[in-house]
């Protein structure tokens, strides 16, 4: 990575990015949609990929793949160095304290279904509760349902505010009962922006000897996770939000927690010894990876890491922060136009709904603009509950988005009331 | 701006604003909801049906400008016909939204809606209150889905 020339610029002490040079390295944002330049603004769904993460998976596919950990011949020995690489360029993204507790899954959501599966099922029993929050994603709601399903347990909901904040009173007074065995919540609400006090929650639980789960599905791309530092048991997140390719994600785990669990999948890669009588599992993080993995894609997160690191997670953050003011405060200007998620703290993300007019045909006026939003539930249809709306339309922010872009996006709502009016 | 015209002309965005037939029939003969789980849009249909003739036609419930616009047209284009004519307006309405043929007669109002041809995402939202009839007509229990 040495290669790459600076996508900062020092000015006036203080580090910006150098947004011409990054925009060229995404080749996809050269492109008009209807016409229009596109303004892609549904990151939060998944973010587009830099030419580092193509070349990367490109380059394995024309050069060195083979299937990994079996393999005595070059190719195959050259592709377990590189998606071992990862896993230690994963762990440090997290400071972990071992790369064993890393875990390659397809994403946030099979990072979650392994845990409800693997831990869920040899510990959750009958009566026991399960704490989650009212802003999860699908992701971290189903399988905890599906979990109390099977054993009898019972899901505890937290709720939140107006703004968008959870209630920290009613969260303790869950966890107080003495039958919670597990509190899961999201990091950063990918439906209301809101970025969750996890440090406090997860001490909350910790003091009770509650294991927590974070699903970091929003936040990896946006701040610094250091799971020692904040101490959870679990943190879950997808590559594809994160600048990498879709079909890969991690699980982190405690190791003493890992290896205490039960195999979530069995096959090959995940034993070292089969007979029919009896089957001896691999170690860490091997036992959890069953089966030929997407080899090609955990590089590519490899490589978009590195991009990552390169740019700087604060500059990024920094830029983002700057996006999400602007919008905030022009959007706001707009008649009839509400914004659902004000949190204090909060990702670059702007849920809104404009009166009259459903976010539908606001996605589909805006598309018509070049501009890409995201319109429905956005997996989260209890949170469109609780404010009483079918959807909302929702603007999402990454490190290549403009402030051009920001007022493209204004400009075009007014379309949309002009056409509605 | 002007394509964007063909999808929401002034019928569509008229019927959007001012939705007729928007009520609920207190004792229906039929009744269904359909559910467009790509947006989460939920619309209800009652149906008064007596010697196989549709009565009378409601529904209820929010949606996009084009699911409830569409839910509008349906509801005027189907009063008092005979329940055997919701199948043939229904192919023919699915086959002017989902291709380019010419629109067919004795569709009416209802080819105001050619435009989603051009918007393949949106072919849903103009479906979803035709489901729900049917749906209806089939006494279903379970809310259809549109996918
Ligand atoms: C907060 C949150 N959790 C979980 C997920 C699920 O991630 P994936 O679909 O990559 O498994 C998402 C993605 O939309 C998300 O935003």
């Amino acid at each position: 990575m040495s290669a790459l020339p600076p996508l900062t610029t020092a000015s006036a002490g203080n580090t910006k990015l150098d947004l011409t040079r990054i925009r060229a390295e995404f080749p996809i944002l050269r492109q008009r949609i209807h016409g229009k330049p596109l303004v892609y603004l549904d990151n939060a769904a998944s973010v587009q990929k830099p030419n580092a993460v193509i070349d990367a998976i490109s380059d394995c596919y024309r050069n060195y793949y083979a299937n990994i950990h079996r393999g005595v011949h070059l190719l195959s020995e050259r592709s377990t160095i590189a998606y071992e690489g990862t896993r230690e360029k994963v762990r440090a993204l997290l400071n972990a304290a071992s790369i064993r507790e890393i875990i390659f899954t397809r994403g946030t959501t099979e990072s979650i279904n392994l845990v409800a599966s693997s831990f869920g099922g040899s510990t959750i029993k009958i009566g026991d509760e399960i704490v989650i929050t009212g802003m999860e994603h699908h992701s971290n709601i189903v399988p905890w349902q599906l979990l109390c399903e099977r054993t009898g347990a019972v899901l505890k909901v937290v709720p939140f505010s107006d703004a968008g904040e959870l209630i920290l009173e009613e969260y303790q007074r869950l966890l107080n009962s003495g039958r919670v065995k597990l509190a899961a919540f999201v990091h950063i609400s990918n439906a209301l922006g809101t970025i969750n006090p996890v440090n406090t929650m997860i001490d909350l639980a910790r003091a009770r000897g509650i294991p927590t789960l974070i699903d970091g599905a929003q936040a990896v791309a946006h701040l610094t996770v250091d799971v020692r530092a904040l101490n959870c048991d679990f943190y879950a997140f997808s590559g594809h939000k994160l600048y990498g390719p879709s079909g890969v994600g991690v699980l982190y785990g405690k190791q003493a927690l890992l290896e205490a669990m039960p195999p979530y999948q069995g096959g090959g890669d995940m034993i070292s010894v089969v007979t029919f009588e009896k089957t001896e599992y691999a170690d860490l993080p091997n036992k959890f990876e069953a089966g030929t993995p997407n080899i090609a894609g955990v590089i590519g997160l490899g490589a978009a890491l590195d991009w990552l690191n390169h740019l700087g997670l604060d500059a990024v953050a920094a830029h983002e922060q700057q996006l999400l003011e602007d919008a905030t405060a022009q959007l706001l200007a707009i008649p009839g136009l509400s914004i659902m998620g004000t949190a204090r703290d909060k990702t670059a993300l702007v849920a809104f709904t404009l009166h009259g007019i459903h976010p539908h045909d606001i996605g589909t006026i805006l598309d018509r603009e070049g501009i890409a939003i995201r319109a429905g539930h956005h997996c989260a249809q209890p949170v469109m509950q609780r404010y009483g709306v079918p959807a909302t339309a929702r603007a999402s922010f990454a490190v290549y988005n403009t402030r051009d872009e920001v007022e493209a996006l204004v400009k075009s709502i007014w379309k949309v009331k002009e056409l509605f009016a | 701006m002007n394509d964007l015209r063909d999808l929401y002309q002034e019928v569509i965005l008229d019927h959007n604003k001012q939705p007729r037939n928007f009520r609920i029939l207190p004792q229906p003969t039929h009744h269904a909801d359909g559910v467009n789980p790509l947006c989460g849009d939920r619309i209800s249909v009652f149906l008064d049906i007596e010697d196989d003739i549709i009565q009378d036609i409601s529904f209820q419930g929010a949606g996009c400008a084009i699911s409830s616009a569409s839910a509008s047209l349906m509801t005027e284009a189907l009063k008092g016909k005979p329940v055997d004519e919701v199948e043939h307006l229904f192919e023919a309405f699915h086959t002017v939204v989902t291709t380019n043929a010419e629109c067919p007669k004795g569709l009416g109002k209802l080819s105001v809606l050619a435009g989603v041809r051009n918007y393949p995402s949106r072919v849903k939202c103009a479906t979803l209150a035709w489901h729900a009839v049917r749906a209806a007509l089939e006494h279903e229990k379970q809310p259809v889905a549109t996918e």
